[in-house]
């Protein structure tokens, strides 16, 4: 089973990096655009078939070290 | 008098804490490799020196906050030796769970290279204490995530108890309240992004960092 992990700056921390790529994009014509944030993706194989299992195992690797609960959050999906 | 300084790949501001803390305190400087699984005997002093550690990777700070040396660093904390982290040594200290807060990107995105005029606003902790009547300090920045952050809860709680050490004159990259350094709970663990080891030599445009190194053996 492969988890992805998302993480992004939590809504009320300024993203200066989102800001910039919106700015770029409105630069660009697509001047509607708003509320851009920039995130990341992590990738990887579990072995543990049971999704509310391995959910357990990957929110502690978050909480550990995936993301900074203080500024970040995190979505956990699986495929 | 001893002090360490860790060395994560990466790191490239080591030798310069180094030399600063030889030639400002006269102390024995050690050079402890990031997978050492023990720190040398006896030491004052623990410093996480600046740089890029793990390239950066993930976050600034995060994975060297979980190198092997680490759990070593916060053990000697908890008991109370006195640990520095300058720069990206401030932001390994908040991704290892020894100050709290994060270091976001700078307001502007700009890395910022340059002498910064901080007010000292504890002039009570080991790490100040030298610094008598002097109130305020030069130190040069520099880095591209040096801004700030914690909750307000948080920055409430930390300035109330006085642990908001250093703040900048004039805020160059965001920084919530203008902090520039602060220290635990304990008093005995202090992050601040200026860096004491660029600023310890009158060729270097201020001493006052040598006051930083030099307040910290005077307690010890």
């Amino acid at each position: 089973m492969k988890a992805k992990v998302q993480v992004f700056l939590k809504p009320g921390v300024l993203d200066v990096q989102g800001k910039a790529v919106e700015a770029a994009l409105h630069g660009l014509g697509w001047a509607d655009v708003s509320g851009v944030r920039v995130g990341r993706t992590i990738e990887f194989d579990v072995v543990e078939t049971d999704p509310a299992k391995a959910e357990v195992e990957v929110k502690a690797m978050c909480d550990k070290l995936l993301a900074n609960t203080v500024i970040e959050s995190y979505a956990i999906s699986f495929a | 008098m001893k002090a360490a300084v860790v060395v994560f790949p990466g790191s490239n501001c080591d030798r310069d804490c180094k030399v600063a803390i030889e030639r400002s305190a006269g102390a024995r400087v050690e050079m402890v490799w990031h997978q050492e699984t023990a720190l040398p005997d006896d030491l004052d002093l623990i410093v996480l020196p600046g740089g890029f550690s793990y390239g950066d990777y993930l976050r600034c700070g995060a994975m060297a906050a979980q190198s092997p040396v680490m759990r070593e660093v916060i053990k000697a904390a908890n008991d109370g030796v006195a640990v520095v982290g300058i720069c990206n040594g401030f932001q390994v200290l908040c991704e290892a769970g020894l100050l709290p807060g994060a270091l976001l990107r700078n307001e502007k995105l700009k890395y910022i290279c340059k002498p910064v005029a901080l007010d000292i606003t504890n002039g009570q902790t080991r790490f100040t204490a030298s610094f008598g009547e002097q109130r305020s300090a030069v130190m040069t920045v520099g880095n591209g995530e040096g801004n700030f952050f914690a909750d307000e809860e948080t920055l409430d709680r930390i300035e109330g108890e006085g642990q908001v050490v250093f703040r900048y004159q004039d805020n160059p990259n965001g920084s919530a309240r203008d902090i520039a350094g602060i220290v635990n709970a304990g008093g005995n663990v202090l992050g601040l992004m200026p860096h004491p080891d660029r600023s310890f030599d009158p060729d270097l445009g201020s001493e006052d960092g040598a006051i930083l190194f030099r307040s910290i053996f005077a307690s010890a």
